[in-house]
């Protein structure tokens, strides 16, 4: 008995300090993760002046929607091609996702199932790539999008991001846990290859699908190094990199930080609501990465 | 697409039930594809992306490698031949002579050198411990916690730059909060100054604004007394952004190996009457070896590959102090027109990126 007490009081004594220290940290850490989200937003509705002089106020005063208003183009002022802008954003987005399923379940199925020669060297190139830094590839990928005549067009800017090992190896695995009687029984029906993968198989890994929608959708609205290299006409810029080129030019320094702040807004809200939505295969798909290598 | 419909029934044997999915009925064929059939559906499969592959990561990385070769203004078409094959000039200069490409190489990884030393050991510690928090089952609301940690790791790196931006100006929030605590905050992005400059003045060892004779040598092109000043004032300010940026993904790695540990090892060490320190240093902390080596050594290649902050906050100044390897590499190319030595340089990012990181896995191997 006594001995037991003797190892229950620092237990207890533990929990109430993990408790206490644990909720500090937790508070702490909210006001630093959100405080910049929430400083940005209210600084989005505030006037020049009044963000400049008042930073941290979270209630502007006075509330002024001018930067929203120049934000969407409705100041003549200041011509924004926010509609260009938003309009190339979505369009290649949605073109990388789409591709990308394709691309990454039809390799990954071949990766999973298929007793290829050549496999495990396909196999490596694909786990090679995820080991080469991106950046240094920035001159590398300008000098083949030149030389194939694509720099400056929505094909340059799409299809080298159609690279996506990360995708290939989640979809790989998800096809890897599909039970192999339900694609027997597909093949003892006279099923080839193809319909097995298109009719059987990809439908039971739809999450993995989804994940990799979501992350691609992510990706390629936040992408920003590639467009940079692979256009310089305005006509194909993105909200992001549209916005990286007005923040490091014309709009360089504390200029016009209201608007500034209220694009950065908008580049975010859908990246916000797809990850409140989808939350919990962002994280998942994060952890098992970092849980494997 | 067609090739399997191609290969002859193999028997017919009775008709066996379709998956509900497939409509049409087409005579049963019982039969496992050849090995042939399946390599060619094999290549088949994998040709889009590796079609992707070929062309926009082999051949480009193969041209660079030759652009890397010769004095190329990114005009021309650089495999025509009428470039001036340079052989390893560009890398030369970059490394050996004392040029001003090679001072402003220096320079970067100088810069580099301080931002590691400031953001590999935070990033790790900040990550490690927001996922030991977050992972203590006696908390409320962990998800909603892990939820607005990671956040920040999936926002643009252009918004955030911008937060950033405005967040520490001269006259902004942060200097503001600083003004609370009464201290007079720097005009952090103008500010060159380096950190332990101003801290061996202010312990007396130096006097301000000039070099100690101790220190007047060169090293690399480079004098002595540049290699020690640390971080500048405003590529501390970068390091925040980055080490807030990417502490939300770390901690998710940690969480991941935190939740690799059988619960049954901690209920050991709680009847053995550890202590929650002592669980935490005598049985956390060495499971967490591998996970701690992997985001040190991730952590250490985003490090060297600092960009798009560098971009928009600061362009590599003032006085050269933000400059890293990788925006001195992409203004050359397109700034300056320099292709092959910003190619160049590059590759010996890439080098340096696989030999830290090569050394780093060697230094957190598993010892028994």
């Amino acid at each position: 008995m006594a001995q037991a007490t003797r190892a229950a009081r620092p237990l207890v004594r533990g929990r109430a300090a993990i408790w206490v220290a644990g909720y500090a940290v937790l508070a702490v850490g909210t006001v630093l993760y959100l405080g910049p989200f929430i400083v940005q937003l209210a600084n989005s509705v505030k006037t020049d002046a009044d963000a400049a002089a008042n930073p941290l106020a979270l209630l502007p005063d006075p509330f002024s929607a001018h930067a929203w208003r120049r934000a969407f183009g409705l100041d003549t002022a200041l011509d924004m091609p926010i509609g260009r802008w938003l309009g190339n954003s979505l369009f290649v987005t949605v073109s990388v996702t789409v591709g990308r399923l394709l691309v990454d379940s039809l390799i990954g199925y071949a990766l999973a199932r298929l007793r290829f020669a050549g496999r495990s060297a396909v196999n490596a190139l694909v786990l090679a790539v995820l080991a080469v830094p991106g950046v240094v590839l920035l001159i590398p990928k300008f000098l083949v999008l030149k030389q194939l005549g694509i720099f400056d067009s929505y094909a340059g800017m799409i299809l080298p991001l159609l690279c996506d090992a990360v995708g290939i190896m989640l979809l790989k695995t998800a096809f890897e846990q599909v039970p192999r009687e339900l694609e027997e029984a597909a093949r003892m029906d006279g099923a080839g290859v193809f319909t097995t993968y298109w009719r059987v198989v990809l439908p039971l890994v739809r999450p993995a699908l989804i994940t990799v929608a979501i992350l691609s959708f992510q990706g390629s609205w936040n992408e920003f190094t590639h467009f940079l290299v692979a256009t310089s006409d305005p006509a194909y810029e993105t909200l992001n990199l549209g916005l990286a080129r007005l923040a490091a030019g014309p709009l360089g320094g504390a200029q016009q930080f209201p608007l500034k702040l209220a694009l950065a807004t908008l580049s975010t809200i859908p990246v916000l609501i797809v990850y409140l939505l989808f939350q919990r295969h962002f994280i998942a798909s994060q952890m098992n990465s970092g849980g494997k290598s | 697409m067609t090739e399997t419909r191609t290969a002859p029934p193999a028997g017919g044997g009775a008709p066996s039930p379709r998956p509900a999915r497939s409509g049409r009925l087409r005579p049963p064929r019982r039969r496992r594809p050849t090995g042939a059939e399946e390599t060619r559906a094999g290549w088949l499969l994998s040709a889009p992306a590796l079609l992707a592959l070929l062309l926009f990561l082999v051949a480009p990385v193969l041209m660079a490698l030759w652009v890397s070769f010769l004095d190329w203004n990114g005009q021309s078409n650089p495999f025509d031949g009428d470039q001036e094959f340079v052989g390893a000039d560009n890398y030369r200069r970059l490394l050996a002579e004392d040029t001003l490409l090679h001072r402003d190489f220096m320079v970067s990884v100088r810069n580099t050198v301080y931002f590691v030393a400031l953001n590999v050991p935070a990033v790790t510690a900040l990550a490690f411990a927001l996922a030991l928090v977050v992972n203590q089952r006696i908390l409320k609301g962990r998800g909603f916690f892990r939820t607005v940690f990671y956040f920040p790791s999936i926002t643009s790196s252009v918004a955030v730059s911008i937060v950033f931006l405005f967040l520490f100006q001269g006259s902004g929030a942060v200097n503001g909060l600083l003004a609370l605590a009464g201290v007079d905050g720097p005009n952090w992005f103008t500010d060159s100054r380096g950190v332990l400059h101003i801290l061996m003045a202010a312990l007396g060892l130096t006097e301000p604004g000039r070099t100690p004779e101790w220190a007047g040598g060169t090293l690399g092109g480079l004098p002595l007394w540049e290699w020690l000043s640390g971080p500048s004032v405003a590529m501390c300010a970068i390091i925040a952004l980055t080490t807030w940026a990417s502490s939300g993904t770390f901690m998710l790695f940690f969480l991941a190996g935190l939740q690799n540990i059988p619960a049954s090892v901690y209920e050991a060490a709680m009847i053995d009457g550890a202590s929650a320190w002592q669980r935490f240093r005598y049985v956390t902390l060495p499971l967490m070896r591998r996970s701690v080596t992997l985001v040190m050594t991730l952590a250490l290649i985003a490090s060297w590959q600092v960009f798009d902050q560098v971009y928009i906050m600061s362009q590599g100044s003032p006085a050269k102090t933000t400059l890293t390897p990788a925006y001195l590499s992409y203004a050359r190319s397109f700034g300056d027109g320099q292709f092959g030595a910003g190619a160049a340089m590059a590759f010996v990012l890439f080098a340096i990126i696989v030999v830290l990181t090569v050394v780093q896995r060697w230094i957190g191997r598993e010892r028994d």
